[in-house]
């Protein structure tokens, strides 16, 4: 994959920062500026995706269009409304707590793109710079 | 033939598993070419099941309710050793390494899961464009899309290659796309069918829904998948959803003969049932002739003795918005697990985890996805979580309590399932703000976590589509496009398919599929089908 300058710089920032900064409002659609592209690359860092320069670009007039038609949200007087936080009123139900059989462990990490015996592989995450 | 009726003929043994299972597969090579329904068949595993089950029967076991019918699933079902890609880059080649409940369920019932059906990415759109792998073809005009995400289900059945398919419906992906290709689709209460096996995109909205010709394969489809299962905790602890019966004393279920026709009854199949029609479904952006499709059937509903009454739902208009900041949010987490260690694509970054993470994860999400997930990501994000995904969860609280309203008054609501028909293929893809707006009559039930079926109600022209789709030109120029005649070759008769959508209260799966099933029988419009249909049933072994 081909990465640009920009979408580098995003790789060596989410190496850097513990946190990434906190993605700041995107502008009204008609004048996307230089900090709602700003924007694209923090969150992008946070949702863990490169994405390179053009791709930004269009993400954040989009986004900038698709937040100013839901800016319709805001009229409405919500306060005292209890949030709807599941698809339901229903409270989770639990199963009986007992012993089931687990997958088998060859039959899940047949999926691994890799693997080294009974784990996933993966790059080192200690003892460098991570 | 419906399920139904396939069932109980070879219950009869009038005709063998194997022999159905052929012909499918007949159709399968005469059609998919054309119509890109499936993203992997699996006829070896499809054959030796069928020959089991003939074994079966033959041993003197009963039949189950879906014996020997064959079934599509959407390719974000889990069935193991099959491909559940989800349409996705980052998940092709990956092999479930078990099976959902549903999918054991239909599996239990004498069914026999032919292959996995195309669909939007990770079930993110409303045409199948989003499919890593190109689109599916609405069986009425290949020029344009079967709706979506749950395509290729949708047109597994529309164009007669199965009796019966599965799609999820987290914002309308199985009503809008039966709306759009003729057929019936049924989104249940949430909770009401497992969604264990279900890949996940909005854990609060995703509800595993069938498409059938007819309602009571809908209603034959439920008894068997629903009901309450301990690998989700969301599921309700309540029995399978089972039809009302005929001669229930609520005046409103029909008695049906062996080939699903209505027998002689009372006029008056409706009579004291109250159908709320609320006035925000019938928005100024409403094609026109599908508005009149939809008044047609109101018609009905009340000549076949049922009250229409007027109700509101006043906070439709925030449907969509709230409906695209919940279910962004609950897809950014969702989709965080693929990121090249346990499953699908891995790219290698520049050597450390979180570049692996990364790359991998922009190479294999494609363009909606990649949107959905940054969405999501902004909204739960710090300074704006309270703003965005706080207030939609409340406002998503005052959409269900207008519902709750409604019904103190009425017993279902009608009205249209989309706001247009079948559109062409290219016509929005530009636009995720015009793509998004084609749900604003479906993501209200969704949100409130209540039943809906859109069932066939009639046509409108293909060529206002084009030209007067309010949804369209509200949204942006990129529409404009739409209408270029390019695709009127394909139009046929230029006749498309329009759905009626009947929503319940909570719990109420039972009721709104009576009442589909009574306006089915009053009406020929799903006895309707797609020229490509007869077509097909022409060639040797196809069946109805």
């Amino acid at each position: 994959m081909i990465l640009t300058p920009r979408a580098s710089i995003v790789r060596t920032r989410h190496r850097q920062l513990r946190a990434p900064p906190r993605p700041s409002e995107f502008s009204a659609a008609s004048n996307m500026s230089d900090s709602d592209l700003d924007t694209v690359y923090k969150v992008a860092a946070l949702a863990r995706l490169d994405v390179h320069e053009a791709e930004a670009r269009a993400l954040a007039s989009q986004f900038a269009r698709t937040l100013e038609h839901f800016k319709v949200l805001e009229r409405l007087d919500v306060e005292g409304v209890e949030p709807m936080t599941g698809g339901s009123r229903h409270s989770d139900v639990q199963r009986d707590d007992v012993p089931v059989p687990s997958l088998d462990l060859e039959r899940i990490l047949a999926n691994a793109p890799k693997r080294v015996d009974g784990f996933y592989s993966v790059p080192k995450t200690v003892g460098g710079d991570e | 033939m419906d399920a139904v009726a396939l069932q109980a003929s070879l219950a009869r043994r009038e005709t063998s598993v194997r022999e159905v299972i052929a012909e499918t597969f007949a159709r399968i090579d005469a059609l998919d070419r054309e119509l890109h329904v499936f993203l992997s068949t699996e006829r070896a595993a499809a054959e030796a099941r069928a020959a089991e089950l003939d074994r079966s029967l033959a041993s003197g076991k009963p039949a189950g309710p879906l014996f020997g019918v064959p079934v599509v699933l959407k390719a974000n079902m889990c069935m193991q050793g099959f491909e559940s890609n989800c349409a996705s880059r980052i998940l092709a080649g990956y092999r479930a390494p078990y099976t959902a409940t549903f999918v054991e369920r239909l599996i239990g019932a004498g069914a026999v899961v032919v292959g996995m059906a195309n669909m939007d990415e990770f079930a993110m759109g409303s045409s199948s464009e989003n499919s890593a792998f190109g689109p599916t073809r609405n069986p009425w005009d290949p020029a344009r899309t079967p709706g979506g995400s749950s395509s290729g289900s949708a047109v597994a059945v529309a164009a007669g290659i199965v009796p019966i398919a599965l799609g999820s419906d987290t914002g309308g992906s199985v009503r809008q796309p039966a709306a759009l290709c003729g057929i019936s689709g049924f989104k249940p209460t949430y909770g009401r069918v497992s969604r264990f096996g279900l890949i996940a995109f909005g854990s609060s909205l995703d509800q595993v829904s069938p498409f059938a010709r007819s309602v009571r394969d809908l209603e034959r489809v439920m008894s068997v998948i629903s009901g309450r299962d301990a690998n989700d905790s969301t599921c309700l602890d309540e029995p399978p959803v089972q039809p009302e019966v005929a001669g229930d004393g609520q005046g409103n279920a029909l008695a049906r003969d062996h080939e699903n026709r209505a027998v002689p009854r009372a006029a008056k199949s409706l009579a004291g049932l109250r159908v709320g029609v609320p006035k925000e479904y019938f928005p100024s952006v409403l094609q026109g002739d599908v508005r009149s499709a939809c008044e047609a059937a109101l018609a009905k509903l009340a000549e076949l003795g049922a009250e229409l009454v007027p109700v509101s739902l006043p906070h439709t208009d925030y449907a969509i918005p709230t409906y695209y900041v919940v279910a962004t949010a609950e897809a950014s987490s969702n989709l965080a697990r693929y990121e090249g260690v346990r499953y699908g694509l891995r790219v290698d970054g520049d050597g450390s985890l979180q570049s692996m993470f990364a790359a991998t994860r922009a190479a294999g999400f494609g363009a909606e996805v990649k949107r959905r997930i940054l969405l999501g990501t902004y909204v739960l994000s710090a300074g704006y979580y309270d703003a965005w995904y706080g207030r939609a969860l409340k406002v998503r609280a005052l959409l269900r309590r207008d519902f709750e309203q409604a019904f103190e008054k009425v017993d279902v609501i009608a009205g249209p399932t989309a706001p247009e028909v079948a559109f062409e293929i290219g016509a929005k893809s530009d636009d995720p703000v015009a793509m998004y707006l084609s749900d604003i009559l479906t993501v209200p039930a969704s949100l409130a976590g209540i039943p809906a079926v859109s069932v066939p109600c009639g046509f409108a022209s293909a060529t206002n589509a084009s030209k007067s789709s309010g949804a369209q030109s509200k949204a942006s120029a990129a529409s404009a496009k739409v209408s270029h005649a390019a695709s009127s070759a394909h139009d046929g008769a230029g006749r498309l398919p329009v759905g009626l959508q009947l929503i319940g209260p909570h719990r109420g799966d039972a009721r709104v599929l009576s009442v589909a099933r009574a306006f089915e029988a009053a009406t020929d419009h799903a006895r309707a089908r797609p020229p490509l249909y007869a077509a097909a049933a022409t060639a040797k072994g196809a069946r109805s």
